[in-house]
Order: C-alpha cells, then structure tokens, then sequence
C-alpha cells in the first residue's frame, strides 16, 4: 500500500472536473450523446472567479434543433478564441424535465 | 327500497366479496396477500380483509341503515392465486375515495394497515401494493421541492451526486465530527449525512453540530467552487423540537435538512414536508423501521407501498437499497419501487412486482438514495441501475480510505465521473467497468489506492423477500 499522501484541493467547476480534460474525441462523443438524448445544445462562459454564480454568460442562443456535431464544435471553439481565459462549457437543456440533462466545461479559464 | 334492520353475524362475503365489481378511476386500490387460517375459504378471508380495513365491523349493527353503505364499503373483487405459494392468495381491494381524508397519508394507513392485521381469521397479511388515484394524489403536496429543482439550487447536472454518512454514528464531538464532514467535502463529495441515530445525544447537542457543519460546508464550498450539503437529522422526540431544530437549520442557512419518515411518523413527516416547501429547505428522508415492515414476504407492507407514501407526504431524497451492497433489495424489485419514486406514470409490471399502473400527475419525483455497504469497485454497476436521477453514499468506501475522507471522496468521484463519461461514450459501463476504473486510476491516485484496499470485498447472500414470481 502506497504512503499516505496529503490531498491537495484544487478549484473544481462540477460534472466532469474530476477528470483531466476532455481530449478532442471525448468532447464530439458528448455532444452526440446531448444530440442523440433529444436535448437543445447551449454554450455558456465566465470569468473563472465568477465560477461560483449560478447565472454565466450565454454564448448566443441555445442552438435549439440543432444535428450537427460540427457546427456546436465550432460555437464552443468561438467562444473559447473570444473568451480564451473564460470557463466554456456545453449545457444540454432538456426541455421535458424543464432542467439540464448535461452541463460540463469544455474548455477550461486560467 | 329501503333494508329491513336484522341483527346478528352474517358473512363478510354478503356485503364485501363483489367479483363484478368494475372499480372506479376514483377508487383507492389494494393489493394484499393473504394467508387464511385453516378452514377459512379464500373468498370469505377476502372480503373479511374489505370489510375489517373499511366500514365493516363482527356484527349488523341498525346504524349501518343510517347511511349508504353501497357506497362507502370497501369491496373485495379479484382473487388471485400466488406463483409457487399455496399458503397464500392474492386479493385486490377498491376502497371509495370518499373513506379517506385528503391529504391525509395517515388516514389512508390507519384503514389499510389498521386493525386487520391482527384480524383472528388470518394467520398473516401483507400489503403488497396500492394504487392511488390521480385524484387523491392530486389532494397531497408530496415532495417539497422534487428531483429538478433540486439539481438546479444545487448545479448539479448530467450525473448522480455522491454522499456519505458520517461514522462513527454515534459518540464523536461536534467539532470532530465537522471535521469529518469538511474533508469529505472538500474531497468531492455532493453531501454528508448526519447517521439516522444521530439526533441530539449527550455527546453531541444537536446546535453544535448543526454550527459546526454548516461552517465546514461554507467552508469545503469556498475552497472547491462546488454547492456542498450536509442533511442534518431534525428527527425529535416532538413536533416542537422538530420545528424548532429545521427553524435553526434554515436561519444558518443549510441547504437541506433530514427525516426519518417511519420513527417518526407520517404525521411529523408530512408537517415538516410542507415547511420545507414553504422555508426552500430540501428533505432527505431516512427508512429506520422499514425492514421491520417489509422485509417477511407472508406479512407487513411493501416497501413498493411505503415509498408511495412517502411520496405522498413528502421528501426529497428516499433510500432505496443498492441491489449490490450490504442491504437486502434485488434488482427488478428495487427498479420497480425506483420508478415509482421519479416517474411520472408507472405501468403495471408483475415481473418489477407492480401490481397497478400509478399515475402521479405532476406530483415531484423523489431522488432515490443507495447507501450502505458500496464502494468504488460497485461503481460502474450502481451506474448503470441508478442512471443519473440518484444519490450513491458511500460511509466507509469513503471514511475507509487508507488516506483519509477527503482522498477517499476523491477516489469515489473520480470513480462516478469516469463511469458517467464512458457511459455518455456508449461504453457498456457494467461490463467494462474493471477497465473504466483502472484507466481512471491512472489519473488518480486516490483511485488507486481505493481499488486496492476494497478489492475483494462482496455480499452476495440471497434475498430473503424475492418476487413471488421467482420464488418458485
């Protein structure tokens, strides 16, 4: 059995951010799983010490319908280019239980 | 035209067994099981279970003519046989909803499982199952706050959030005991809980320990960015106290309180489920005294049964039973009562052991809770039983850590993540778990370590209470 070691704490932003950060691969198979559950992708961004707030900026409007995983691509993409020290996360807003199915950072602020 | 008054002792089966009854959408519905006494025929013991749990007594009596008993006694109208059982039978009861006082889940108990359970005639009863129409559940306000709102006050989506009960249960400080929540907090865990025996001992006055971890809680929040909640027992030996412990709770500010729904009483439990609603306090509900009623498969109620009721009365939170753990529950069955805590509708399904379709309206669903005996290498199962809408609460898979609660919490979140992402992936979780986990680990040596101290760890005893269908 390994030493005992000290646990360190680090800032954590919710569902996901246990885990190192998604590889490329890993964040196009959530978006389908959003897509294939029936949910309205949605793209939301804030300055890291505002994290705590319930309320982020939105990125534009929830892409309400939308198929195409490469088109949420790349409104995540835009928005970390245009907020690159901002938390980006993808919200998958289900409209039958009026709640969210999925919500984690993508991209994650320094 | 009107009955002519004769007194003496008539068979039940006269005024209570009606096979041609149709029931009403109105009607409140029964299943019972039961095992007659010897020489007592099968239609008789029902329509004595009718009558005992409505308007009947032993006797006419002339002030059964003052009222109109076709329409207020309740009717035995179907009788069933037992899969692989002769001791017993199955008998299905209508109940006029008008027998009950709205809202009211302690009326609708003391009928159903007031004094015919120790009726001479039988030897053992059980009530199996119960449906409520839509339009008594529409007289009752339920959970306070219900499976959404309680993922949006606490931000909490797209998984199952993660618990503990603090141990030991009983004798640390309250400042101790702070401490052992912080670390879990801080750790990654979702929420503590206060252990059901713990209410306000000698050893730790409730005030303290609602003080001190309500400090831990603003405390593990400011250090990780997380909303953290720690369900602190308002469980008293009075309705004042009660009251008096969730006012304070609510006054520092705690995002959720705890019950024990059973001990406590339905009446306790659904006062408190109101001020919860009305204070914006979410209620986790403990089940101390459950196996004590569900656990015989010849006699009690159902645990299918308590879990509508305590729908009806109000909670937030419900521990179910983890079908993997060290607590009795096996799959199908604990699948079925799951569903009739969140769902919406629940259709009759004999092979989940639900008799009835139960329809809940807009009634909030209750978040079901698995605790006891689960650690990281369950993980990928509970998963995959519980999917997202569930609390996993893991005590000792937690405080056990060879490092301590906060790598322990750790080791278990990262354990819950890495099985959501793989699952959302299409990964089948329960079957690729081991490899899920041991990925996982690379990341995280607190997972690691975890997966080596609990390896070998099982409770694979058979159920004692299994559906009847596969009791044979």
């Amino acid at each position: 059995m390994a030493e005992i070691q000290d646990y360190k704490s680090t800032p954590k932003f919710e569902t996901f951010s246990y885990l190192p950060e998604m590889t490329p691969d890993q964040t196009r198979a959530h978006i389908a799983y959003i897509i294939q559950q029936g949910w309205n992708p949605a793209i939301e961004h804030v300055e890291v010490d505002r994290a705590f707030n319930y309320f982020w900026y939105m990125w534009k409007l929830p892409m309400f319908g939308e198929q195409s995983v490469d088109r949420v691509l790349a409104e995540l993409e835009a928005c970390h280019r245009e907020y690159p020290s901002h938390h980006v996360r993808l919200i998958g807003y289900d409209n039958f239980t009026q709640s969210q199915g999925l919500a984690f950072v993508v991209f994650r602020g320094r | 035209m009107a009955k002519k008054y004769e007194a003496g002792v008539k068979d039940y089966r006269e005024t209570y067994w009606q096979p041609d009854y149709v029931p009403l959408d109105s009607d409140i519905l029964a299943c019972f099981k039961i095992t007659p006494q010897p020489g007592v025929d099968r239609e008789e013991a029902a329509a004595a279970v009718a009558a005992e749990s409505s308007t009947g007594t032993w006797t006419t009596v002339w002030t059964d003519l003052l009222t109109d008993m076709d329409y207020y006694r309740g009717r035995a109208y179907h009788i069933e046989d037992v899969p692989g059982d002769d001791t017993c039978f199955y008998t299905f009861i209508a109940y006029p909803i008008d027998l009950f006082e709205e809202n009211s889940v302690v009326n609708v108990f003391t009928s159903l499982v007031g004094n015919v359970f120790g009726f001479k005639a039988i030897r053992a009863l059980r009530l199996e199952d119960v449906r409520f129409s839509l339009a008594y559940i529409k007289t009752c306000n339920g959970p306070p706050h219900g499976i959404q709102v309680e993922r949006d006050k606490l931000n909490k989506y797209g998984r199952p959030m993660l618990g503990c009960t603090i141990k030991p249960k009983l004798g640390l400080s309250a400042k101790n005991y702070g401490r052992a929540v912080y670390e879990c907090l801080r750790g990654g865990l979702d929420f503590t809980k206060d252990d059901e025996n713990v209410n306000s001992q000698p050893f730790m006055r409730w005030r303290d320990r609602f003080l001190f971890v309500q400090d831990a809680i603003e405390t593990a929040q400011a250090e990780t960015g997380e909303r953290k909640g720690h369900y602190l027992n308002v469980t008293a030996p009075s309705p004042e106290e009660m009251y008096e412990r969730a006012e304070f709770a609510k006054e520092l500010g705690t995002p959720i309180i705890m019950h024990d729904f059973l001990t406590g009483g339905f009446c306790a439990n659904t006062g408190l489920a109101r001020w919860c609603q009305k204070n914006g306090v979410l209620l986790h509900i403990h089940r101390a005294m459950h196996a004590v009623l569900d656990r015989n498969p010849h006699h009690g109620i159902h645990f299918r049964v308590l879990t509508k009721a305590l729908r009806l009365s109000g909670g937030d939170h419900l521990h179910s039973g983890t079908v993997v753990g060290k607590l009795e529950g096996d799959r199908a069955a604990t699948l079925g009562w799951v569903d009739l805590m969140r769902e919406s509708f629940v259709p009759e399904d004999r092979s989940r052991g639900i008799f009835f379709d139960q329809d809940w309206g807009s009634m909030p669903g209750v978040m079901p809770v698995a605790s006891g005996g689960i650690h990281v290498w369950h993980m990928p199962a509970l998963v995959a039983i519980f999917g997202d809408d569930s609390v996993l609460q893991f005590g000792g898979g937690t405080l056990g850590h060879p490092w301590g609660n906060a790598a322990g919490a750790a080791a278990n979140r990262v354990a819950l993540e890495a099985c959501v992402e793989a699952r959302n992936r299409g990964v089948d979780v329960e079957r690729e778990g081991k490899a899920v986990l041991t990925e996982a680990a690379k990341h995280s040596p607190e997972l690691k370590v975890a997966m080596e101290t609990w390896k070998e760890i099982k409770f694979e005893f058979d159920t004692v209470d299994k559906l009847d269908q596969v009791n044979r």
